[in-house]
Parts: C-alpha cells; structure tokens; sequence
C-alpha cells in the first residue's frame, strides 16, 4: 500500500494505492485520483510548461505546454529540445510549436497569442 | 459617464467585465497599469487553471486568454499602461498615461481589482548582508517567465507558498539546483499537489519549523544559514545549517494593493488587509465593489474569478438602481482558529438563498466540524471537515432561512473532534 497525493486538482486527495491488488486506489473523490494514483506508481506523467525563445513578439519568451503529459523521466530532456526552439512571432494559443515531442505522443502547443 | 469603471485587468478585473456585460451594461471600462490585459496570469506560465470555470486544466496565459477572448469584440473599452491615481465620493476616478495625459473619468459604479503584491526581504527583516540575487518569488517569475532571464543558478527558497514551490520546480526545469524550501510554521503554505509535484518530484528538501537566520555575500549571495525554530518562531542555537548558494527567493505572503482603496476612506479589515465587503462585494463606499486578491489573498485564479462574477453583476444591480443600504447589517465575527471571514458583513433579509462565507484558519484543524452560531448560542450552520489547513480557503454556504432565525450578529469557529 502507498500513500499519494492527488495532483488532479488543487483538492489534494490523499490517496491509498494497493499494488498487490490490480493498483486499486481509494481515498480519491473523482475518477481523476483513480487514474492518477494507478498510473502513479507504473508509468507516472506529467505535462510540461515553459518557454521558448520568441521574435518580433510584445516579450522574448512564448509560454509552451504539452498538450497531454509525457512520462515524467523524460522531463528534462524535454526542456533541452525546447531550449533550441526559436519561433516568430504573429504565434496563436494551440499553434504547435513541436509535434511529437521525443516520440511521446505529445505536441508542445503556445498557450497564448503573441 | 461609464456604467462600471473596473481597476485592473488581471482574472478579477477581466471576470467582472464579463459580468458586467452578461447583466446588459454597455458603458464597462478597465483601467490597467501593465501593457497587456491577464495581470499575475501572464507569468504563471504552469498548468491548473481554470479546473472550476471552464472544467480543464489550462495554464495561466490560456486562463486570462479565455476571458479576454470573450470581451473581444464587445463594448468594454480597455485602457492600457494607465495608472489610476485616485477615486473620488462621486466615483470620479482619476487616471494618467502617456497618451491622453491626465483624465477625470466618471462612473456610475467602481470595482476594485488591483490584486495584491509580495511581502518583501524588508517585510520580514532577514538579517545578513544587502548582497544582489534575493528576489520574491514573483519577481524571480516574471524575469524568467517573461523576459527570459535565468536568476540564479543554486537556490535557496523561503517560505513554502504556491508561487515558491512553483519556482522550485520552474527553476529546477531550467537547470538550476533548488537546494532547499525552508517553511518558518509547521506546515506548509502552500497546496498539497504543489508540495508534492514541485518539491517531491525532483527531490528537493521542504524543512518545516526552520528559517533564514543569515544572509552572506559582498556583491552576490554567496551562502544562507538556516535554523530550526521554536513554537515561538525563535531560531534553537546549534540547529545551523549552511547552504552554499547564489538565490534566495522569497514565499512569504501577498499582501493585497489598497493605497487606492485606503486614500478614498474605504474601510479596510486588518486581518485580510482588504476592504470589508458585505455579501454581494461592496466596500464600505456606496456603489464601489471589490473583488480578488484586492479583498483577500485567494488559492486559485478560478476562485478570484467567480468572485469578481458576484462583484460585477452587484455592480450591474448597482447601476440599474437597486438599493441594499438601509437593510439590517450582521457582522460575521471569528472565533480564535479563524483568522477572518469574507464577506465580514451580511445585509438582511438576503435577496439570495443562501450566503457563501470564505474564510482561512490559522492553524491546522483533523477532523473537525465548523460551527456558525449567533448571540444566543443557537447553532445556525455546521459543517463537517476531515482537514482544514491555513493553505487552502475554505468555503461554507449559509441557507437564507437559517440566516433569518439567527439572533444578532454571527460567529464562526472550529471545534476539532
């Protein structure tokens, strides 16, 4: 049995994750906790914010994220890829920025205009 | 003459123009200093908004994105890169830039949403030397988030609130070495899923009951001593701990931004640092509204928002001539455990069916059960809680029904089990 916290949602759950039971949690109040506190403890994830370098834009940086999470051990790997990026600016919110960051699955999109 | 004039354009300004316009005002105006409309979102790059409003997880530039988006192309007039000096009985507002120089803007109705700023190294008298590499959280934020400067490169953080543990892990991402969260109380300020995903995920150190007792560096910061404390918040002798570092970034608290507030004689409660507001977000000024981290210092960007929705569309009632100000006014008074409520002021009978009260305790509570008793010691309302803790604002709903058997003013308190 492991205990977690929820990331889900600002709630945070506390949850209890049972391995040798299928990875059962309880302790969530939404489905959410199910889901994270089972994927938790095999193959955590995470979606990633930052940066990347902008031209021509009212600011250097363009915030990016991924549009779903990508597996957590690959996090900073990940910012490497994003610390050669330079785009130009008119860039819109959901414009993807890298599609299939690291063979994950995951598009790195803008998360405003500028 | 405008309808509203909104101060501040970040979730709470941006929110309340929303409302506004959805209760059929035409004339809406938000004044904002920066020049760009989203305020503190546009640095708070990270992911969680938006879970209560719009029922995903956006970050902070998608969040304002969303409600500036839905204020395009309608009647709000936004004015950029202008300060507003001062607020008049009238509701005149006076505001300055660099374009149309100096302004005396009428209006029918103000709300207040200059949000809040970051206690300082001086709010908190660090002892040591003025060495350059402590910044605020905020500050250490928006260079990085922003204009795209790294600050530091090993890293000690003080206090344990949201926008430290945020740039713990935003910091780490980028290549620095957070060495440290050091929390003077004995627990967190901070969420739970921020403790666990900013500090635990990449295995950096949350000392609780421990401070800052040094700063050292001539030029540049060169190490921070840091010591346990006691219950009284006195640093033990002998506990010293030196880290070698370059950063230290400051969580200590928000303190909400009412210069403007304070100058037109509104009413400010000491506890939130905030204008008192009655339940529908007046101040003590006819007709001025508050809403946000201007009233009190929210969690969540979601909660500022539905707020600033009950604030606009006040304003909107305001606007089109409904009156509260000869009702019967009850005080909502706090119990030791509770540090203050918000709404602290209720006007009866409510035109609601119920009344949300907002309120922070100042310690932890287990299980407990909330009490909202009146003079007589009749219990109005009760609430059960598995855990309350000074992070996270909690929020009760108060039926009218039971508001019109309450006696007197009301209190509200915590009874652990």
């Amino acid at each position: 049995m492991t205990e977690l916290i929820c990331i889900g949602c600002p709630k945070g759950c506390h949850l209890k994750v049972d391995e040798e039971n299928g990875y059962k949690v309880t302790g969530n109040s939404c489905p959410v906790g199910a889901e994270y506190g089972a994927n938790e403890l095999r193959n955590p994830t995470r979606v990633l914010t930052s940066t990347v370098r902008i031209v021509g834009g009212l600011h250097d940086c363009l915030p990016v994220r991924t549009n779903k999470p990508i597996p957590k051990p690959l996090l900073l790997e990940a910012m490497a890829q994003l610390r050669n990026i330079e785009v130009k600016s008119p860039v819109r919110m959901g414009d993807v920025i890298i599609e299939n960051l690291l063979g994950t699955g995951a598009d790195v999109i803008a998360t405003r205009n500028m | 003459m405008y309808d509203v004039i909104i101060i501040g354009g970040g979730p709470a300004g941006l929110a309340s123009a929303k409302a506004c316009l959805d209760k059929g005002l035409e004339k809406v105006l938000i004044v904002e200093r920066d020049k760009e409309l989203g305020g503190i979102l546009n640095q708070c790059i990270h992911n969680g908004f938006g879970l209560h409003m719009f029922k995903e997880e956006l970050t902070g530039p998608e969040f304002a994105g969303r409600f500036i988006d839905m204020l395009r192309d309608t009647k709000v007039e936004v004015m950029l890169d202008t300060m507003v000096l001062s607020i008049e009985d009238d509701h005149t507002v006076h505001v300055i830039n660099t374009v149309n120089g100096y302004q005396c803007l009428k209006a029918k109705s103000i709300i207040l949403a200059m949000g809040c700023r970051e206690r300082t190294r001086g709010a908190i008298a660090i002892p040591g030397t003025r060495a350059a590499g402590v910044f605020t959280a905020g500050t250490a934020q928006r260079y990085m988030n922003i204009d795209g400067y790294m600050v530091g490169k090993r890293v000690v953080i003080l206090g344990s609130g949201d926008i430290g543990l945020i740039m713990a892990r935003r910091m780490t991402l980028e290549g620095a070495k957070v060495l440290a969260c050091v929390e003077i109380n004995p627990y967190s300020g901070g969420l739970a899923r921020n403790i666990k995903q900013c500090l635990e995920d990449f295995n950096i150190p949350l000392y609780l009951s421990h401070t800052i007792t040094d700063i050292r560096g001539e030029n540049r910061v060169e190490g921070v001593t840091v010591s346990k404390v006691d219950g009284h918040f006195q640093p033990i002798k002998g506990t010293e701990m030196y880290f070698d570092c370059d950063t230290v970034l400051l969580s200590v608290g928000l303190i909400p931004e009412n210069e403007l507030s304070k100058a037109a004689n509104i009413r400010i409660d000491p506890r939130t640092r905030g204008p008192v507001v009655y339940e529908n977000m007046e101040t003590s000024a006819e007709g001025i509204f508050a809403c946000g981290n201007v009233v009190h210092v929210h969690d969540l960007a979601d909660n500022v928002a539905l707020e600033a929705k009950k604030a606009g569309e006040s304003a909107a009632e305001y606007v089109s001539g409904l009156r509260r100000a000869d009702k019967k006014v009850v005080e909502i008074k706090t119990l030791p455990g509770v540090g203050y409520t918000v709404p602290q002021h209720v006007r009866v009978p409510l035109d609601n069916k119920f009344v949300e009260v907002f309120f922070r305790v100042n310690r932890v509570f287990g299980n407990s059960v909330i009490l909202v008793k009146d003079e007589k010691d009749n219990v109005i309302s009760q609430f059960k809680r598995e855990f309350i803790v000074p992070g996270s604002m909690e929020k009760i709903i108060i039926p009218k029904v039971m508001l019109e058997k309450a006696e007197g003013n009301l209190t509200v308190s915590v009874k652990e089990d």
